[in-house]
């Protein structure tokens, strides 16, 4: 059947057609959706987990039990995930083992633009690119056989335009496949020193097979065109050369690790110059370089951002444009904001006019860095917030200027446990404030190990994240109210000046995901002195016209953060 | 019949329904034969941010995204948009512009002004320009929420797709309860364009 499928739509469905029947995953942008469309299917059994690394662990696990399995991620989940994964290629699988993992160039939503098909050859596994979502799909379930076949996990390696396009698909049928048994095997699965060299001798091995594989593979072929130009390409820069070179002749590579050198040298031979178009680094360049082929690449082609058919272009095909490009810089910029009504608001105005340092996280908070809120001074990856701000309140000293770390509720679970024990281990003198607002806001609102919910939204265990962090040794672990800004300054100020480790936990739920919606405010004009204190908590419900503050009722959500801070009180909620 | 290559670029802010806009769009070409790619970035969309939708319709269509001046069409939500997207159009491009003007933070808060010339920048690139007041139509009809299918109406009466389609794309993608209001809405942008 012909059906209009985003790339992460078409993942799901592969992996049903290709007989998996069990999926986990830490959400992800763009990866995210790819398991919330696998647990729509009702053969196939999904979770989420509270990493990735314990995604991917998980899936070993069900790949153990005989069970064909996908694990998702982003491409930063996979640095979480590195550990097992690295180590999952020697053991090898007795079922088929996918790994989906989605790059993000251009960064639309991600804190790097690392290229992950480095880490193929890092794991020394099988790495598959599509470049559509048809692609997509048969990519999947081919990756299933070739896991079967050489005994190796396989990695899918995906990018923004891929997982988020709507592209034509030709679905098929699912695949039934039996569970087979758990055998025991200690030499291949248990890797101590000397079982893992014999293993690795393997890896070496299945990796010549799979060249040999590459080769013949219908997965990476030649489209005959000109002799003149000759386009060695992968995944989604594919669909950009086609458009920008129609004639040319292409190799398409769609396994590229490992790498197809015969076929490589004779279309090289066949053509008079060849460009090698991919997207970030020179992956496939270096290789083909290193076969003393000469091309074209990234010496005229950006490593920074995603490529599109005029990158290309300018680059590669001396153009006359038929217009000036405008140029709309100067234009007054929307980025995204937290919402009205979030309760990160309530928190950042609370901690604002302490004036401390604050090192943040990954999550919708991080919206707090833009004017005029500015709130953070620091965001590596998920978790750091907390051993940062840590490292650095040892370092700089009791009489230095004082640091919170801040993350939300699912970072927290997802990489921040360890973080706190370290802070109750090593006699932290850093605050840290948990920004619980009861889901993983930032992906769209999935369900996590505090939430009570499962990714099939069935009642489940909920953490109790107080009952945790005193656990892990921090005796000042207290609850604030987002929304009573007064009272949590108060607590904030008071665990900032103990020579100890606190964990303040803010608690209020996002409120697009638990639907609240409270009597909007207005601003009585009578009473408003025009001060702008209400502008500068960056409210998307509150305008200023000619230094006037009024009120946007349609997005208004009534959480009166802008009414506690006014101090003319000239903020009231509306009389129904 | 020969499928001409049709090029749309979706603008707006997020929360406008232009990603369901542009997936319905995409869907009535695909419904009539054509292939489609559509391409969007939504990790932002709820929260505000700008948003734009890429939706190529052709016989053989491969990049996901419009070259730049390629637009055959700009289906505008919000009038700044239009403006940071116009490297998209040249003469041959139709801009359909609601003339809704939304705020954003930095002008909202007084900082920056909102641009006071969008129509006449427009109007350098191209002179196929229809406006419309989508948002007050739409609440006329009863409800603001289906101003996306005033202005996927419009876009709809110059597209080379049957009248027919439509229905039936909304019929299948829309909530049961919403899906007259939004032909109705549709109904009303079809018509603006008809009698311009």
């Amino acid at each position: 059947m012909k059906q209009l499928l985003t790339g992460n739509e078409a993942i799901a469905r592969g992996a049903w057609e290709a007989g998996a029947t069990f999926a986990a995953a830490y959400p992800g942008t763009p990866s995210t959706e790819i398991t919330e469309n696998l647990a729509q299917y009702e053969e196939i059994y999904a979770e989420w987990a509270p990493n990735e690394k314990v995604a991917l662990e998980v899936g070993i696990g069900a790949a153990m039990a005989g069970r064909r399995t996908i694990v998702s991620l982003k491409h930063v989940g996979l640095n979480v995930a590195a550990d097992p994964f690295c180590t999952f290629s020697y053991t090898g699988t007795p079922t088929g083992f996918v790994l989906i993992c989605a790059d993000d160039p251009e960064m639309h939503s991600s804190q790097n633009e690392q290229d992950n098909r480095y880490y193929a050859k890092l794991a020394k596994v099988p790495l598959l690119e599509p470049s559509d979502s048809q692609e997509a799909l048969d990519a999947v379930k081919t990756a299933f056989d070739i896991s079967e076949n050489f005994d190796t996990p396989v990695l899918v390696i995906t990018t923004t335009r891929v997982n988020h396009s709507r592209t034509i698909v030709n679905t098929g049928r699912r695949k039934r496949v039996k569970q087979k048994p758990f055998v025991q095997n200690p030499p291949k699965y248990v890797m101590v020193p000397a079982f893992a060299r014999k293993r690795h001798k393997f890896v070496e091995e299945r990796t010549a097979h799979l060249k040999e594989y590459s080769e013949k593979s219908p997965l990476n072929f030649i489209e005959k065109g000109s002799k003149e130009i000759g386009v060695v390409t992968s995944g989604v820069a594919y669909q950009y050369a086609k458009e920008v070179f129609p004639d040319a002749s292409f190799l398409k590579l769609g396994m590229t690790n490992p790498l197809p050198e015969k076929l490589i040298r004779k279309f090289a031979k066949s053509v008079k110059k060849i460009y090698v178009i991919e997207e970030l680094e020179p992956f496939l360049e270096d290789s083909i370089k290193a076969l003393g082929i000469e091309v074209i690449g990234k010496s005229k082609l950006p490593v920074c951002g995603e490529l599109n058919p005029d990158i290309i272009k300018n680059a590669l095909v001396r153009r006359r444009r038929p217009h000036p490009v405008e140029d709309a810089s100067g234009l007054p910029m929307r980025p995204p904001n937290l919402c009205a009504g979030c309760p990160h608001r309530g928190t950042y105005t609370a901690l604002k006019p302490l004036k401390t340092i604050v090192f943040g996280d990954i999550g919708c908070y991080t919206l707090g860095v833009l004017p005029p809120l500015s709130m953070h001074d620091m965001c590596v990856c998920m978790g750091a917030s907390i051993g940062v701000s840590h490292g650095y309140a040892k370092a700089a000293g009791k009489d230095a200027q004082k640091c919170v770390g801040v993350l939300g509720d699912s970072t927290f679970l997802h990489s921040g446990l360890t973080g706190v024990l370290e802070m109750a281990y090593n006699k932290g003198l850093n605050t840290v404030i948990i920004l619980d607002n009861r889901t993983t806001a930032m992906t769209g609102g999935q369900e996590h190990a505090a939430t009570g919910r499962t990714l099939q939204g069935d009642d489940t265990n909920a953490v109790d994240l107080v009952e945790v962090c005193k656990a892990l040794g921090i005796k000042n672990t207290f609850r604030v109210d987002p929304f009573k800004i007064r009272e949590t300054r108060k607590v904030i100020r008071r665990e900032l000046a103990k020579d100890a480790p606190s964990v303040l936990i803010s608690t209020a739920p996002c409120p697009l995901r638990a639907k609240i919606r409270h009597t909007p405010m207005f601003v009585d004009e009578a009473v408003c002195n025009e001060c702008g204190g209400c502008l500068r908590i960056n409210c998307p419900a509150i305008t200023s016209s000619g230094g006037k503050p009024s009120i946007n009722t349609f997005l208004c959500n009534g959480c009166t953060v802008c009414a506690q801070i006014c101090p003319k009180k000239a903020i009231k909620v509306i009389k129904k | 019949m020969e499928k001409q290559d049709c090029n749309i670029l979706i603008v707006g802010v997020g929360g406008q329904g232009n990603i369901l806009a542009g997936k319905i769009i995409s869907e009535a070409f695909v419904a009539e034969g054509y292939d489609v790619k559509q391409s969007e970035v939504h990790g932002m969309a709820q929260r505000g941010g700008a948003v734009s939708a890429h939706v190529r319709a052709g016989a053989k269509v491969y990049s996901p995204l419009i070259p730049e001046t390629d637009a055959d069409f700009i289906l505008s939500f919000e009038q700044l948009e239009t403006l940071r997207y116009l490297n998209y159009a040249s003469r041959k491009t139709t801009v359909i512009l609601n003339t809704l003007r939304s705020d954003p933070p930095s002008v909202a808060i007084g900082r920056e002004e909102y641009p006071a010339d969008v129509l006449e920048k427009i109007r350098k690139k191209t002179k196929k320009i229809i406006t419309l007041d989508a948002n007050s139509i739409a609440k006329e009809l009863g409800t603001e929420r289906v101003t996306n299918s005033v202005l996927v109406g419009c876009l709809a009466a110059l597209l080379p797709l049957k009248k027919s389609v439509w229905g039936k794309m909304y019929r299948k993608f829309v909530k049961e309860k919403l899906v007259d209001i939004n032909l109705k809405a549709l109904e009303a942008g079809m018509e603006l364009v008809g009698k311009s």
